[in-house]
């Protein structure tokens, strides 16, 4: 990749403008690459993985009930797994209000977040100008928006919406813009030649150039909106697996604390795998 | 005789931050149906920029291009270009690369399948169709993207040093097998490359180019018989006509360094 931009640059130098080589981008290039390979290992991977975690939870069941560690410390493995079961029904709707938040916050800012960075990126001079906003939305945790969003629209799911929104949108844009900065100029030229339009050219080059960066984007933006949506419930209101944990930290229930921990890990880790299909599917090209 | 490709004059500057670039300066050339030429020069001497400007996607600042009777500008479909650098999109297989042309235009591509199959069939790509590009050594590549070119039927083909990056016994291959589709096809195609004895081995006419600014010095007609087959690059009628071409062009070189007109590459150090 970097050589053909190298190469271009020589010989079309014109183009040079666009041609950025940005590479995988920086700091999550190690992120794009374990998506890329997640796959490459099939059932042996998965066996090491189960076998680990077989070997770690049998061992904290047994040093747990060897040291007689007291449950408001740390409660077994087989003790949170019964105390999820047993309050899975009043646990539930609470893990539904947060997948909820967690999805349309989602799907909303990464949505723009994914507009933005392919409209802004045509536009050097407007891209210039908005980066230094958009990293200080990352950098700024949102979470710390949510008291005086609740304040405004009262302990309901929209201000989670908006702050999961506000986390995941920007994390989105920032990796989106670097992928479709690579405009790849003999592939557009190819296209070009052929009559394509410019939306043929976004749709059919562009985008699927942009993809790999853009999957990184939508991996960490999820991870953040989770936190985030997590987070948020903490703060106000009586939803959420956030008010939850808080409410069973309280009252020194850390059974069901883990509990709904291990939801919130299953949330985390379907993100995870979500990315790696799309990424397996309409991006396995790259690494 | 039609002429298909018709350059009067064509001259190109650019404009970077580090001035003016004068590539190509007074270059004509004019190919008639059926002809097969061969561009050559140093390289940065200015191939690719005349290239670039046939197809119309970085128009010349002078003179005229005339491709199929119309001035070079919109993009069309009978003309065929293959890129220096096979091109093809790493996230499609190589079907639907070779079909990429046929989508843009919004062409049936089942309609196609019989065409793209004899293509696949004479550059040795059956088999791989489902393979992606990444899978395929440079050479099945960049056969791929002529597939790709002729996929669409073009009279035209315009070539940019398709071969270039290749080893030279694939390049030998290769040449060999874009004579004998051209032997069946009879397309009209200019060719670059910098180097002559391929350009003396597959073309009926060698325009060669100077150093920046490229100017036409001198056009050879290859009169070797056809069809050549790849022994014809052993025969000694070969080596002379391939001799008095680099003579021509040291000597060109010598005549620009007197007169002062030679521009050493001045920006090599800056890429
Ligand atoms: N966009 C540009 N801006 C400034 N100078 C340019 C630009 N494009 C090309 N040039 C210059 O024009 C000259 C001709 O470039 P061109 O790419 O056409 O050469 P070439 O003959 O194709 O070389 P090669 O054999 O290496 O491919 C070079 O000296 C190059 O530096
Ligand atoms: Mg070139």
């Amino acid at each position: 990749m970097e050589d053909l931009d190298k190469e271009l640059s020589e010989h079309v130098p014109e183009f040079k403008d666009n041609a950025e080589s940005e590479g995988e981008g920086g700091a999550f290039g190690g992120v794009s690459k374990v998506i890329a390979t997640a796959h490459t290992h099939g059932w042996k991977q998965a066996a090491g993985v189960i076998g680990v975690a077989i070997v770690v939870i049998g061992l904290a069941e047994i040093l747990i009930r060897v040291l007689n560690v007291p449950e408001f410390v740390l409660p077994t493995p087989s003790a949170i797994v019964v105390a999820l079961f047993e309050s899975i029904n009043s646990i539930y709707p609470h893990f539904l209000y947060t997948l909820l938040e967690l999805v349309a916050g989602y799907v909303i800012g990464a949505a723009i977040g994914m507009i933005f960075a392919a409209v802004l990126t045509q536009f050097p001079y407007f891209e210039t100008i908005v980066t230094p906003y958009i990293i200080l939305l990352i950098t700024t945790p949102t979470i710390a928006l949510v008291p005086l969003l609740m304040m405004r629209l009262g302990f309901t799911i929209w201000p989670r919406i908006i702050a999961v929104a506000l986390a995941s949108g920007p994390m989105v844009m920032i990796n989106s813009m670097t992928g479709f900065r690579r405009a790849d100029m003999p592939k557009i030229a190819l296209a070009r030649s052929y009559g394509a339009t410019t939306f043929q050219i976004f749709l059919k080059i562009r985008f699927p150039l942009a993809l790999p960066m853009v999957n990184v984007g939508l991996l960490v933006g999820g991870i953040f909106g989770l936190i985030t949506a997590v987070g948020a419930d903490m703060v106000g209101g009586d939803m959420g697996l956030g008010n939850r944990l808080s409410y069973y930290s309280s009252l020194g229930r850390m059974a069901e604390f883990f509990g709904v921990i291990i939801l919130v890990a299953l949330i985390g880790i379907s993100i995870w795998i979500g990315v790696s299909r799309i990424n397996k599917k309409w991006a396995s090209w790259t690494g | 005789m039609n002429i298909q490709i018709d350059v009067k004059n064509a001259s190109k500057t650019y404009h970077s931050e580090r001035g003016e670039v004068e590539a190509i300066r007074d270059f004509s050339m004019e190919v008639a149906e059926g002809d097969f030429v061969a561009i050559v020069g140093p390289s940065g001497c200015g191939k690719t920029t005349l290239l670039w400007g046939l197809t119309g996607l970085h128009p010349f600042s002078g003179g005229s291009a005339k491709i199929l009777g119309d001035e070079v500008g919109k993009p069309r479909q009978d003309v065929g270009i293959i890129f220096q650098q096979a091109n093809l999109l790493p996230w499609r297989t190589l079907i639907d690369n070779i079909h990429f042309p046929l989508e843009i235009m919004g062409e049936d591509v089942t309609q196609y399948e019989q065409r793209v199959h004899d293509l696949l069939q004479t550059v040795g790509l059956v088999g791989f169709e489902d393979n992606m590009p990444n899978e395929l050594s440079g050479g099945m590549q960049q056969r791929a993207s002529i597939v790709r070119a002729l996929s669409v039927d073009p009279k035209v083909l315009l070539m940019d040093e398709p071969f270039g990056a290749l080893d030279a016994y694939t390049r030998d291959e290769m040449d060999a097998l874009l004579l004998s589709i051209w032997n069946k096809t009879k397309k009209t195609i200019a060719f670059v490359t910098h180097r002559i004895e391929e350009a003396v081995y597959l073309a009926d006419r060698v325009y060669v180019m100077t150093p920046r600014p490229a100017v036409n010095a001198k056009t050879f007609t290859i009169d070797l018989p056809r069809p050549r087959p790849e022994g014809t690059m052993m025969t000694q009628d070969f080596f002379n006509i391939v001799a008095t071409i680099k003579q021509s062009i040291s000597d060109e070189v010598k005549k620009q360094k007197q007169s002062g007109e030679y521009q050493t590459e001045k920006y090599s150090t800056a890429f």
